[in-house]
């Protein structure tokens, strides 16, 4: 069903633009090409710089690229497997090519979305104004599974609960930019994004100057400064760590290479102690006192004494030193209701309440199971719907209703009745395709989606583009990577072309 | 320095000089099979079984096989993951520990490491080692020669250098011994040996192959191959960088390098017994290790390497974990009285 292929051949006579022809969008909405033969204006140069390359070319530059990936060790771990296995992130060559004012119209949307989740959480967190409005029924809060009523009232360090925000967008059939998600408790996948220019600028040297693309390296900076913001009052000059929860957590790699990019410590649970309410590093040394902590560690791990007393990651007495206000943490506690794929439903009246703004990039339409109009609608049309659970990441705790077995349907059925507060339904967009390297040189359309990183410190900073990550295979809509996903570099111009 | 970190730089180290040395010593008693003609499975027994002893590892092999063969042995120190000290199971926890420390590691040393362990656990591997033995561990010496360089060529010299300093050349201390100890058999229990066979001497200059010390031992001795001069040079010697004496040199100024605590003073355990076994080192003669006996004393000298080693766990990376569960409670009680 996606795109006729399109073959790598060098050699006499060709009309230029020989590379991507035969390429077929097939009814989707191709990034690249508007329709067979005709690319987009922002991919015109690249196309011109990308043609001369010859398929032996560009398997030579495919497999060096894999090949560095694997000895750098920038890798994932798979859950579930006995051996351990790391895998590489399968990374395509073919860029994602925005162009500059379509990033500027992503851009205001990405920071007025986050503008006004920041609002919800300080204000949900403290006078609770939006659930007494009788904006959001107070319900669907006060059982969100990661709502913290016991922070209730407690202030957080300039009132910032999301520092670090991966925003999912996807472009349905008709070219629309829509927010999927919001990830707003521990985002990961901006490594790839570094990782993956490093690796693109070393594929391709000449093509960067000649187009023109818009920089990331400056993400880890930019991450620090907005982590020193944070930092408790009267600390001059706060030691900032980032906690992972270990070398088997599947985004290891991005933890030390965040780390070392910052120049900040790594420290795992045990590394940290604390006394007094205040939090220490254990180094050969003794201890040395911890101001900020980024934390990529879930809240419910945090500290054993508070939360899961199985947490063998965290850090005993962390949550008692936060709350004394001797330690910051980001993203702080209690994002995760933000997350709540049901709390998304709301984001648009979010966004209305609190900035008196239209919402400047939509929403996916989503139906609330446990309203009882929106369930009706979703029993009867679970061939035709995506059903998510409001809690699961990863592209896990799903049903792709046009695709699934009557059985999983039934699965389905029974768990929206049981629980309904727990799913949500959407229809199943056609993701946009992007033309991707499948093989012997031959180019297929696969689905894409992107994830921005949005960070909201004194000022709010986006590195432009993000991760597009890719169903590789064919006709998948899901793009993670624990779930056969790659990604792509993501290259916004200077220009519009 | 985290000391966790601290840790497993000093692992680290140790496991790849280990690899390294399962590497030698295959090699080396690979090639002395090549120039012994036509022995039977007894003597090929003979000739591994000590191998095997100075690994350490004896009573683990044993329980695998009843008599050692060409294959076996280097089976169980090349390939051999439920031996914890093979050469790839080094490999692996070597990777594993740089792994955890991924942010405080140079990217060059990562790469090479993690190239080396792709290589180690590839079928290629395997294919090498079935049709060039010698080509493999080639490659693995390569790989743990670049290693060095790449240390002391782009690596910064800090704290955590010192802890991987020491980690290495405490390892490499006791290798030295360990391979130093393989011809034992052959001497009398205590006192000098006197004249050796043309086949001990074979032996011997294997032993000086196996440290890399033959052509420097060769410059001084010339072509004598005889135990005196040969332990003599792999102990006391204060120019080879694989002599024990220059190794405990190395761990001792390490150590001193992380406290910041002159010589001949000292602030910890690991320091007081590293700098005791140096100064025993530089005032000791070869005669008077023959007097205790070269097996008696090596053994003497590998306790006293283990016990610097768990000093200095002790003094810079036991003392601050503490006990989950502890813990726990410490925090509870703390919470209770505000």
């Amino acid at each position: 069903m996606v795109g006729t292929r399109a073959c790598l051949k060098r050699g006499g006579g060709l009309p230029p633009w020989s590379v991507l022809q035969g390429y077929d969008p097939d009814g989707f909405y191709d990034e690249m090409f508007a329709s067979p033969g005709q690319p987009r204006r922002h991919y015109g140069r690249f196309q011109q710089l990308f043609d001369p390359i010859d398929p032996a070319d560009f398997e030579q530059r495919r497999n060096d690229a894999d090949l560095s990936f694997l000895r750098q060790g920038v890798t994932f771990n798979v859950y579930g497997d006995s051996q351990g296995t790391e895998r590489i992130f399968p990374f395509d060559l073919v860029p994602r090519i925005i162009p500059n004012s379509e990033w500027e119209y992503l851009e205001r949307g990405l920071i007025q979305r986050i503008t006004a989740l920041n609002l919800f959480l300080h204000d949900l967190y403290h006078e609770q104004k939006i659930l007494k409005d009788g904006v959001i029924p107070p319900y669907y809060v006060l059982s969100a599974r990661h709502f913290r009523r016991e922070f209730v009232n407690y202030q957080v360090p300039r009132d910032i609960y999301i520092h670090i925000c991966g925003t999912d967008l996807i472009r349905g059939a008709d070219g629309q930019w829509m927010v999927l998600e919001d990830n707003g408790r521990t985002p990961s996948g901006v490594s790839y994004v570094m990782e993956n220019r490093q690796a693109l600028k070393r594929t391709f040297p000449t093509m960067f100057e000649e187009i023109g693309v818009r920089p990331v390296d400056h993400y880890p900076q930019e991450l620090l400064k907005t982590l020193k913001h944070v930092s408790p009052a009267k600390v001059i000059d706060p030691t900032v760590v980032l906690l992972t929860p270990g070398p088997y957590n599947s985004a290891y790699f991005e933890h030390t290479y965040l780390a070392r990019q910052m120049g900040i410590q790594i420290v795992e649970g045990r590394d940290l102690i604390v006394r007094d309410n205040r939090v220490y590093m254990r180094t050969t040394k003794g201890n040395q006192p911890v101001h900020v902590i980024y934390r990529r560690v879930d809240d419910d791990f945090l500290d054993p004494t508070v939360f899961r007393r199985d947490s063998a990651l965290g850090v005993p007495g962390l949550i008692s030193a936060y709350r004394a206000g001797n330690v910051s943490l980001a993203n702080s506690l209690g994002t995760g209701v933000a997350d709540d794929k049901v709390m998304y439903y709301f984001v648009p009246r979010m966004i209305k309440y609190y900035l008196d703004q239209d919402p400047i990039i939509p929403n996916v339409p989503t139906y609330l199971a446990s309203e009882e109009k929106d369930r009706k609608y979703m029993l009867e049309n679970l061939d035709k719907l995506v059903v998510k659970a409001a809690n699961e990441s990863g592209g896990y705790g799903m049903l792709m209703g046009p695709r699934a077995s009557a059985e999983e349907r039934e699965k389905f059925r029974g768990l929206i009745e049981q629980d309904p507060r727990n799913y949500i339904g959407q229809p199943m967009i056609s993701l946009s395709t992007h033309p991707t390297h499948v093989g012997d040189g031959m180019f297929e359309g696969r689905h894409v989606d992107l994830r921005p990183f949005i960070l909201y410190g004194e000022k709010t900073v986006i590195v432009p583009g993000g991760l597009t990550r890719v169903a590789l295979r064919k006709g998948s809509l899901v793009v993670n990577s624990s779930q056969g996903g790659g990604s792509k570099d993501t290259w916004v111009l200077f220009g519009d072309e | 320095m985290l000391s966790r970190v601290a840790n497993s730089l000093y692992w680290m180290a140790r496991y790849i000089e280990r690899a390294d040395n399962a590497a030698r010593i295959v090699d080396v008693n690979l090639q002395l099979l090549l120039e012994s003609r036509r022995l039977d499975a007894q003597q090929i027994a003979a000739y591994w079984a000590p191998v095997v002893e100075s690994t350490g590892d004896e009573e683990a092999f044993k329980e695998r096989h009843n008599q050692a063969t060409g294959a076996n042995v280097t089976d169980f120190l090349i390939f051999d993951l439920e031996n914890g000290n093979s050469l790839l199971s080094s490999v692996n926890q070597a990777r594993e520990n740089a792994r955890m420390v991924r942010d405080q590691v140079p990217a060059e040393m990562w790469e090479e490491l993690n190239r080396l362990y792709l290589f180690v656990k590839s079928d290629h591997a395997r294919e090498l080692w079935a049709d060039n033995p010698f080509a493999f561990l080639q490659q693995i010496r390569s790989a743990a020669l670049t290693l060095v360089g790449i240390g002391y060529a782009s690596t910064p010299h800090n704290e955590g250098w010192n802890f991987y300093q020491a980690g290495k050349f405490l390892e490499r201390a006791d290798k030295t011994t360990r391979m130093l100890d393989i011809r034992h058999a052959t001497l009398p229990r205590r006192g000098m040996p006197g004249a050796v066979s043309q086949v001990d001497a074979l032996g011997w200059s294997a032993v000086l192959r196996s440290c890399s010390a033959w052509d420097a031992y060769k410059a001084i001795h010339g072509s004598e191959v005889h135990p005196k001069f040969v332990s003599e040079y792999l102990l006391l010697s204060d120019e080879f960088p694989r002599s024990l004496k220059f190794c405990v040199e190395h761990v001792d100024a390490s150590l001193r390098n992380i406290s910041g605590v002159a010589s001949r003073r000292f602030s910890n355990d690991a320091e007081k017994l590293s700098g005791r076994l140096l100064g025993e080192l530089q005032f000791s003669t070869i005669e008077e290790v023959f007097e205790i006996g070269l097996h008696d004393y090596l053994d003497l000298i590998q306790v006293k390497l283990n016990l610097i080693g768990e000093a200095l766990f002790r003094a810079y990376i036991f003392q601050p974990f503490v006990n989950l569960e502890d813990e726990i409670l410490v925090q509870q009680e703390f919470q209770q009285q505000q």
